[in-house]
C-alpha cells in the first residue's frame, strides 16, 4: 500500500495525539519489522504493526483510522517482548483504538452479542473494555 | 500457613473447578487460602493508555483490601487478574506522580504504595511448596500422561511481570514434571487463544484455536493444561465447534492445572467440579482411571 505524503495528508496532532495517549516516542522505532514477524494476528490482518506505527508517525490518520488491524489485535505481547528499542507497541495500539472508542463509536454493540449466558465474566468485561466507548 | 487469595468473577461462576481444585489441593499441601473480603472485579485488561486512571482504580482498590486485611500478599488463580492485579501494583511501586494521583482519588482508602506482593498459584507451588515436596506428596503420579503446558500471553508478559522467565518459561513444564507426567514441548505454549476476540472477531479466534489444537495434536499430546478461564472456553468450551471444520483434527481434553494436581494429590474427582469441564475431558479421565478415588 503505497502512502501518499503532502501537506494535506500529514496530520501531525494526530501523531502527537497518539504519543500523548500511549506515553511512547514513536521516533524510538527504527522498522526493523521485529514486531510484525511475531504478530499471531498480522497475517490475516490488512497492515502490520510495524506498517501501523510509520502510518502514525507520519500523521496518516485517515490510514490508520481506516485499518482493521488495531481491531485484530489481541494484546498478547509478542511483540513488545522482543522489540530492540523497548517501544511497548500494545500501547501505541492501543491509543489508535481510543481515538475511535473516544469520539464515542464502538466497535461491537453488547447487545448484538448472542452467547452471553455461555461466555466467562473475563471474555465479555475485556471485550467492552477494548471494543465500547 | 494462611495466604490471601482474590478469585475475580469468574472463578465464581463458570471457573468453580479453577477455584475448588485449587483450594482444597493448597489446604493439602498445608496453605489456607482465605479470600479477601469486599473484592471487586479487576477489570480483566490492564489500562493501556498513559492517561487512563480511572481502569486502575479497581485493582488498585483489590490490592488495598488485601493490605487491610493484613495480607502481605495475595494469591491469584486466574491468568488475567494475575495480569491486571501484578502491573496495577508495579505501577503502584514505581510511579510516583500516578500513584499520588490514584490515592488521592480513593481518599476514603488507606494510601497504598504496591506494599502487597501479588503472586500466581505456580509460584507459590514453586516458592513456597518446592517441586520436591509438591513430588513427594503426589499420591498417585500422573506417570504416562503427556501434557501441553499453555502458558497463553497473560502469564509472562509483559516481562516485568512474569511468573518465570519471559522468553521459553518453564515453571509450568517442571509442575507438570512434579506430578509425575511429562511435558509435552510444543510450538504454541506462548501464544495467543485470540483473548477477547471470540466475542468480537470470532471467525479470527477459530482460526488461532485450531491452530493451538493442531500443534498440540502433532506433538501427541493427552491433554492440554492451563490456567486461565477465557483460554479454557476458547480451547476447550468452543473446541467442538472447530473440529467439525478440520477433520484431520481430534479432539484433545482441556484442564486446569489445579485439577490435575488435586487428582495427582489423591483429592476426591467431586472437589475438582470435572461437571464444570467438557463431555471429552470427563470421558478422557474416566478412561484413564483417574476418576476413581485413591486408596488411602
Ligand atoms: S520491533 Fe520495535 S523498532 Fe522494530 S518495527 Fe516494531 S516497534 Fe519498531
Ligand atoms: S500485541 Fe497485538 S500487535 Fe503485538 S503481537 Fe500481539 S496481536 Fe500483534
Amino acid at each position: 500500500m503505497p502512502i501518499t505524503i503532502s501537506t494535506k495528508t500529514v496530520d501531525r496532532e494526530f501523531t502527537k495525539k497518539i504519543e500523548e495517549i500511549s506515553g511512547e516516542p514513536l521516533t524510538k522505532c527504527m522498522q526493523c519489522g521485529t514486531c510484525s514477524g511475531l504478530c499471531p494476528v498480522e497475517a490475516t490482518s490488512d497492515v502490520s504493526p510495524r506498517k501501523l506505527i510509520h502510518m502514525v508517525t507520519l500523521g496518516q490518520r485517515e490510514m490508520v483510522m481506516n485499518a482493521k488491524f488495531a481491531w485484530l489485535c489481541v494484546t498478547c505481547y509478542l511483540c513488545e517482548l522482543r522489540c530492540p528499542r523497548g517501544l511497548d507497541i500494545p500501547k501505541i495500539i492501543e491509543a489508535t483504538r481510543q481515538v475511535k472508542l473516544r469520539s464515542n463509536e464502538n466497535f461491537i454493540e453488547p447487545f448484538e452479542i448472542e452467547t452471553v449466558m455461555e461466555l466467562p465474566q473475563i471474555a465479555m468485561v475485556s471485550a467492552f473494555r477494548k471494543h465500547t466507548a | 500457613m494462611k495466604t490471601g487469595y482474590y478469585p475475580g468473577c469468574t472463578l465464581k461462576t463458570k471457573a468453580g473447578n479453577l477455584e475448588r481444585s485449587a483450594i482444597h489441593s493448597m489446604a493439602a499441601l498445608g496453605i489456607e487460602m482465605i479470600e479477601l473480603e469486599r473484592w471487586n472485579c479487576c477489570g480483566a485488561v490492564y489500562s493501556l493508555a498513559d492517561d487512563d486512571l480511572i481502569h486502575l482504580l479497581a485493582p488498585v482498590r483489590d490490592l488495598i483490601r488485601a493490605q487491610d486485611q493484613g495480607f502481605d500478599r495475595v494469591v491469584v488463580l486466574c491468568s488475567m487478574c494475575y495480569n491486571v492485579l501484578a502491573r496495577a501494583n508495579l505501577l503502584m511501586r514505581e510511579d510516583e506522580v500516578k500513584r499520588d494521583a490514584i490515592n488521592n482519588f480513593l481518599e476514603e482508602e488507606n494510601d497504598y504504595n504496591g506494599e502487597v506482593e501479588v503472586v500466581h498459584l505456580l509460584n507459590v507451588l514453586k516458592d513456597d511448596i518446592g517441586w520436591k515436596k509438591l513430588s513427594d506428596s503426589v499420591k498417585r503420579p500422573l506417570t504416562g500422561l503427556r501434557l501441553a503446558p499453555y502458558y497463553g500471553c497473560t502469564l509472562t508478559r509483559p516481562e516485568e511481570i512474569s511468573i518465570d522467565r519471559g522468553i521459553s518459561p518453564k515453571i509450568f513444564e517442571e509442575f507438570i514434571e512434579a506430578l509425575g507426567a511429562t511435558a509435552v514441548s510444543w510450538e504454541e505454549s506462548e501464544t495467543c487463544c485470540g483473548s477477547y476476540q471470540i466475542i468480537s472477531n470470532p471467525e479470527a479466534a477459530k482460526e488461532t484455536v485450531s491452530r493451538i489444537i493442531g500443534s498440540a495434536v502433532n506433538r501427541e499430546a493427552d491433554a492440554l493444561i492451563l490456567s486461565c478461564p477465557l483460554c479454557e472456553y476458547s480451547l476447550g468450551n468452543r473446541q467442538s465447534d472447530l473440529i467439525e471444520s478440520e477433520s484431520d483434527l481430534h479432539e484433545i481434553p482441556t484442564f486446569y492445572f489445579t485439577q490435575l494436581l488435586a487428582l495427582a494429590l489423591g483429592i476426591e474427582p467431586e472437589e475438582s467440579k470435572f461437571d464444570l469441564n467438557t463431555d471429552s475431558a470427563r470421558e478422557w479421565l474416566s478412561e484413564k482411571g483417574l476418576l476413581a478415588s485413591v486408596e488411602a
